[in-house]
């Protein structure tokens, strides 16, 4: 089906996130939508899958307009899409979720779905297992799943937005043998990413979109500092690094081995690592391989299951959480206001509810007072009466940082710089930095690999819950650390 | 022949506890809990003895009851899906309200006399040895009750619109993406809970415990109620088995109490309560992180059959139970 | 469980809405009248006249007043921790049935001077147990306190019952009327014939005025509204959530208890215990901090008037043979009304955005 966008324009508040798009896919086409996170490409699909509206702008399905209303009204019309963490129902069973809203008469005709959902799986090779319940799959299993029951429901448009954050390397081949294998039958694909790597790999054609704009219309293959330039205006520069000499071990896991807490995430094991003084360590891997395991037990978040804990020499395994602040650990979480910030409250009562000056009695202009120089020193864009959820990202990022004691021995970091822009980024590693400087030592995890690449001394790459390799951050490239993640040249 | 009276007379008891469970389950399956079910089965009791009794017709008391029972949850609905109001909140002040309407107006109707669901055997088959007394000779509230745990059980797992009605308390925004109206069938789902809940406080009124009276003697029961859904695990048949479970424990009560006249009379009726937190604990504990550790020093065996009982009886509730759901 | 109300608004116009509510509250109310048969004009006067037509029924209303006032203080606590303490009516209870026992203990041999205080203390003690107890099933048996609160209410009240037919029964025949009730001397002194002691007032308004001071100017009030707010990111700052979850239900049960033993020794008591001697004022508390938005001033203003309408609505009983439950029904109009109104209030304001 041949898709055509034209001069889509849809604004969040003060954020032009589409700006004037347009774009033409004939049919059988891998279309490849490029753009950095906050470039508007999930915009731009939701806009065509039904999930929102443009402001203005046409849709035209086969020559056709069409207004899709909702995500219903668009795989009526054949377009289909797949989110990254895929719209599906977890206590289900498969086979289930695979007919949940699907046309066709009140009573349900398992035996009919359970044949062609096996029919469908097997044209591309996926292993479904129709009784098995959806939350005991893998994203990479759910997401065939999905794609299947698109299929299905007769999508000959499907969007996949971001599909290689957490799948393994052989669920991604599947993935891409079963793109192009759907492409040779006439479907159009659109394959949303900001990974270069596989954009080129596997797109025919790849639209760059910068800050709400189109910046570049291009067939493949095409030179990737060209790519590169489209999505960030200019070629990416190597931040400057800091030199901190290193000291003594601050934390050192032994052999340690933890358990998740919830089902659907990998278990980590032996696990041994040290940490020295003002080093500051990234950790690379797919979502859920285990980084944020190492993050939480080396918090006192988790107990581990075996192994040892030490900090600073002193062995904390299976302690209290309040140990491991009263030992100068700190946990920033990813999910900012989710964890992190209290919502609701203003930063003045954050900034009390950390500075404890007095036993009993909240002394409400000294708190105030210190709100305002944490605001200067960290240049956060709020009043002390500002409720923390009225801060942009970037802000109460800033604001997490500024809520930090001031000596710090270890800082625990997850997903530093996560929707933020370029400016606020480099801010915050700015801030960061400072404090390796006096010592403090920094263990983050990030899925942007130029701040792993620019941030950290020493790399460890997470895969399948175990640590597959310690790279020297300043001598590994790009396509090093893309395919250690992805689990190649894994024994 | 005790036997068989004893079961026969436990699912007499039960029409008003089945739908009241049932309804609740149905709601909360949606996505949406009715706090108020206390007061709902008190107020919905009233209406349906009291209409009975003005129009000489028990059909005409039943429908009463179901419209209350419906037009209080839509005012749940309302507040909660539209105005965006804590469920919590508005249930428990129905609960309360709704308790003190049924005590104002049924007043001048307590301790009068009023129609009943007549007993109605079902011909040959209630000659049937065993079976029939216990299955077949009774009344159709009874029938309906029993009929409608198989409906309901049968409409969820068997039927699309049943499947979408899972997914829409777990996942509303994939349950959106399919197509479900969200919020319409959340307003649906909420009024059919209360109709049912209307119709198990007909039951009491009509048929169980016939009349009005102030205090009533049912107190309690709404509550024991909501309980029993989360004991069921949000699932028809298992609460059905909850509900029934529980009656018997209200019929057996007097007869514990007779065989033994030295434990003080509060003991039984009180009983449900200490039991309801039992099974509560029971049916989430299995998550308790002390748990688990308490667990490992038990020995191999032990531990397995423990592990597997209380995997067996957890249940948690629809993800998106109590929340508002918004488009965008 | 997340905030349990939104925040109210302080303009014109909230306050335009707000009054708009009370007046549907009071228009239904009226209506309902009308169909139980009265005339609304003839029940909202008796229902004055039996609040404050004397100085008899005026010193009921204020103790009634008292306890709700004092199961105020406590629920402020627990709902800005987030949680819902529908087992507050339990506490009361328990409160009671620990100072009647140490009444029954001491009373003769100490003097009352001694004993009445000690009183307080045990039923400080009784209501705070009983909080902590429905604070540890949530904890660690998982029970969502509405439960825990609701089984507890009930096996306070049937322990009541035990009590007052079994060991603490009135020599002769025992009946639910109660123990045999407390000398003169173990009362609590009150004003020549104004039958109100001016220490259960003093010790209301106290408690919600230091409630206030606490909740506000205090760290473990800041720290409880952070727990309310969200508790794993409290959590993660390193406030200790388990402590603190159950120091609110030890101090909203304490309160409860304190009012437990108002209800034992409080001037116009039966200066017994009975069964169900809470008597619905907790829920009754309940319904007053929803109504206030859970602002302690309001509480103050807000339990005494609800504290009169059901001293009032007794009248309607006594005359009108309509059911004293009136009170209750107008009480419940009152703050759904106040929730519907919030609501459309949250809504207009989104679409005017």
């Amino acid at each position: 089906m041949k898709v055509e966008l034209r001069d889509i324009h849809k604004r969040f508040g003060s954020v032009q996130a589409n700006d004037g798009v347009s774009l033409c896919i004939e049919p059988g086409t891998i279309y490849g939508l490029l753009g950095e996170n906050g470039a508007g490409k999930s915009t731009l699909m939701k806009i065509l899958s039904g999930f929102i509206s443009a402001d203005s702008g046409e849709i035209l399905l086969d020559g056709k307009q069409v207004r899709i209303s909702s995500p219903a009204e668009a795989i009526k019309l054949g377009v289909g899409m797949l989110h990254q963490d895929p719209l599906d129902f977890p206590p289900l069973r498969v086979l289930d979720d695979f007919v949940l809203g699907s046309p066709g008469s009140w009573l349900l005709s398992r035996r009919r779905a359970r044949r062609e959902l096996q029919e469908l799986a097997s044209q591309f090779h996926f292993n479904l297992d129709p009784e098995a319940t959806v939350s005991s799959l893998s994203i990479g299993e759910r997401q065939q799943l999905e794609i299947v029951r698109l299929l299905w429901l007769g999508a000959k448009v499907l969007i996949l937005d971001e599909p290689t954050t957490a799948i393994s390397a052989q669920q991604r081949a599947k993935l891409f043998a079963a793109l192009r294998k759907l492409a040779k039958q006439g479907q159009t694909i659109i394959f949303v990413s900001h990974k270069l790597e596989e954009v080129e790999q596997i797109c025919s054609e790849v639209l760059v979109l910068a800050r709400g704009r189109v910046t570049g219309q291009v067939a493949m293959p095409f030179p990737t500092e060209g790519l590169v330039r489209m999505m960030f205006g200019q070629p990416v520069m190597l931040g400057k690094r800091l030199d901190v000499p290193l000291g003594r071990p601050l934390l050192e896991l032994e052999d340690v081995g933890v358990s998740p807490p919830q089902a659907g995430r990998l278990a980590v094991k032996n696990l041994s690592l040290a940490v020295r003084e003002g080093e500051v360590i990234g950790l690379a891997g797919l979502e859920g391989s285990g980084q944020r395991l190492l993050l939480e037990v080396s918090a006192g978040l988790i107990r581990p299951t075996m192994g040892k804990v030490l900090l600073g020499g002193r062995d904390m395994t299976g302690r209290p959480y309040r140990e491991f602040l009263e030992a100068g650990v700190a946990h920033l979480p990813a999910g900012r206001l989710e964890e992190g910030l209290i919502a609701g409250m203003t930063l003045t009562e954050h900034v009390a509810l950390v500075e404890r000056r007095q036993p009993f009695l909240v002394n409400w202009e000294v708190a105030a007072q210190a709100a305002v120089s944490r605001i200067q020193e960290f240049n956060i864009k709020g009043r002390p009466t500002t409720r923390v959820e009225e801060l942009s990202g970037g802000n109460q990022q800033r604001a997490l940082l500024g809520l930090l004691p001031p000596q710090l021995k270890l800082l625990l970091m997850e997903h530093p710089t996560r929707g933020l822009d370029i400016e606020s980024s480099e801010y915050i590693w700015g801030l960061l930095l400072n404090r390796t400087l006096l010592g403090t030592a920094i263990i983050f995890s990030s899925s942007d690999l130029d701040e792993l690449l620019d941030r950290s001394d020493r790399i460890l790459v997470f895969f399948n819950g175990s640590l597959v390799s310690a790279l020297d951050a300043r001598q590994a490239t790009v396509e090093q650390l893309g395919e250690l993640i992805g689990g190649k040249g894994v024994a | 022949m005790e036997i068989v009276t004893l079961i026969a007379s436990i699912l007499t008891a039960s029409p008003p506890v089945i739908f009241a469970v049932l309804g609740e389950t149905i709601s909360e399956k949606g996505g949406v809990i009715n706090l108020s079910l206390d007061g709902s089965i008190l107020l919905t009791a009233m209406v349906a003895f009291v209409v009975a009794l003005k129009t000489d017709n028990v059909i005409a008391g039943l429908m009463a009851a179901m419209v209350t029972g419906a037009l209080i949850a839509l005012i749940i609905a309302l507040v909660s899906l539209t105005l965006r109001q804590a469920q919590v909140a508005t249930g428990f002040v129905l609960a309360l309200l709704c308790r003190d309407l049924a005590y104002v107006l049924g007043n001048p109707y307590a301790h009068v006399p009023g129609p009943q669901i007549p007993h109605t055997p079902l011909g040959g088959l209630s000659a049937v040895p065993v079976v029939g007394p216990i299955l077949f000779d009774q009344d159709p509230l009874v029938y309906l009750s029993m009929a409608a745990v198989v409906v309901i059980w049968i409409y969820m797992y068997w039927t699309r619109p049943g499947l979408e009605l899972q997914g829409l308390g777990e996942r509303p925004a994939a349950a959106y993406a399919r197509g479900v109206n969200v919020t319409l069938m959340r307003y649906v789902y909420t009024l059919i809970g209360g109709a049912l809940v209307g119709l198990g406080g007909a039951s009491f009124s009509l048929l169980v415990k016939p009349g009005w009276a102030r205090p009533y003697g049912v107190e309690g029961t709404g509550w024991i109620a909501l309980s029993i859904v989360i004991f069921g695990g949000w699932r028809p048949l298992r609460a059905a088995t909850g509900a029934y479970f529980f009656v018997a424990l209200q019929t057996l009560a007097n007869t514990f109490q007779s065989a033994m006249p030295s434990v003080p009379t509060q003991v039984f009726p009180t009983l449900p309560f200490p039991l309801m937190i039992l099974t509560l604990v029971l049916v989430t504990i299995g998550n308790a992180d002390w748990m688990n550790r308490v667990l490992r020093f038990l020995p191999a065996r032990l531990q397995r059959f423990t592990l597997r009982t209380l995997r067996a009886l957890q249940a948690s509730p629809p993800a998106a139970l109590g929340t508002a759901f918004e488009k965008e | 469980m997340h905030s349990v109300l939104t925040r109210p608004g302080t303009g014109l116009a909230d306050l335009l809405l707000r009054l708009a509510g009370i007046l549907v509250a009071l228009i239904l109310s009226a209506l309902i009248l009308l169909i139980a048969g009265t005339s609304p004009l003839d029940a909202f006067n008796l229902l004055f006249t039996g609040a404050f037509g004397s100085s008899t029924k005026l010193a009921y209303v204020i103790t009634a007043w008292v306890p709700v006032l004092l199961c105020c203080a406590g629920l402020l606590i627990t709902f800005s921790a987030g949680l819902w303490n529908i087992g507050v009516e339990g506490q009361i209870i328990m409160g009671a049935v620990f100072a009647t026992w140490l009444m029954r203990v001491l009373g003769d041999p100490l003097p009352a001077g001694i004993v009445l205080p000690l009183a307080a203390l045990a039923g400080l003690a009784g209501g705070g147990v009983w909080g902590v107890l429905t604070g540890m099933l949530k904890l660690y048996g998982n029970v969502n306190e509405i439960f825990g609160g609701l089984g507890l209410n009930f096996i306070a009240s049937s322990l009541t019952v035990y009590l007052v037919l079994g060991p603490w029964k009135r020599p002769g025949i025992g009946s639910t009327s109660g123990t045999q009730p407390f000398p003169p001397a173990l009362w609590l002194p009150s004003f020549e014939g104004f039958n109100v002691s001016p220490v259960e007032i003093l010790l209301g308004l106290t408690a919600v005025a230091l409630i206030a001071v606490m909740l506000r100017g205090t760290y473990f009030g800041l720290r409880l509204k952070a727990i309310g707010k969200n508790m794993r990111a409290a959590f993660l700052m390193g406030i200790p959530t388990s402590q603190h979850l159950l120091a609110a239900f030890a101090l909203c049960g304490a309160f409860a208890g304190l009012a437990g033993w108002v209800l034992v020794v409080g001037a116009s008591s039966r200066h017994n215990l009975f069964p169900l001697i809470s008597s619905g004022y907790g829920f009754l508390a309940i319904l007053v901090v929803l109504l206030a938005n859970l602002s302690a001033i309001w509480s103050v203003p807000i339990s005494f008037f609800f504290a009169a309408i059901g001293i009032g609505s007794l009248q309607l009983a006594l005359q009108r043979q309509l059911d004293s439950s009136l009170g209750g029904v107008i009480q419940g109009l009152l703050v759904l009304s106040i929730l519907v109104t919030q609501g459309i209030r949250n809504r207009l304001l989104k679409r005017g955005d």
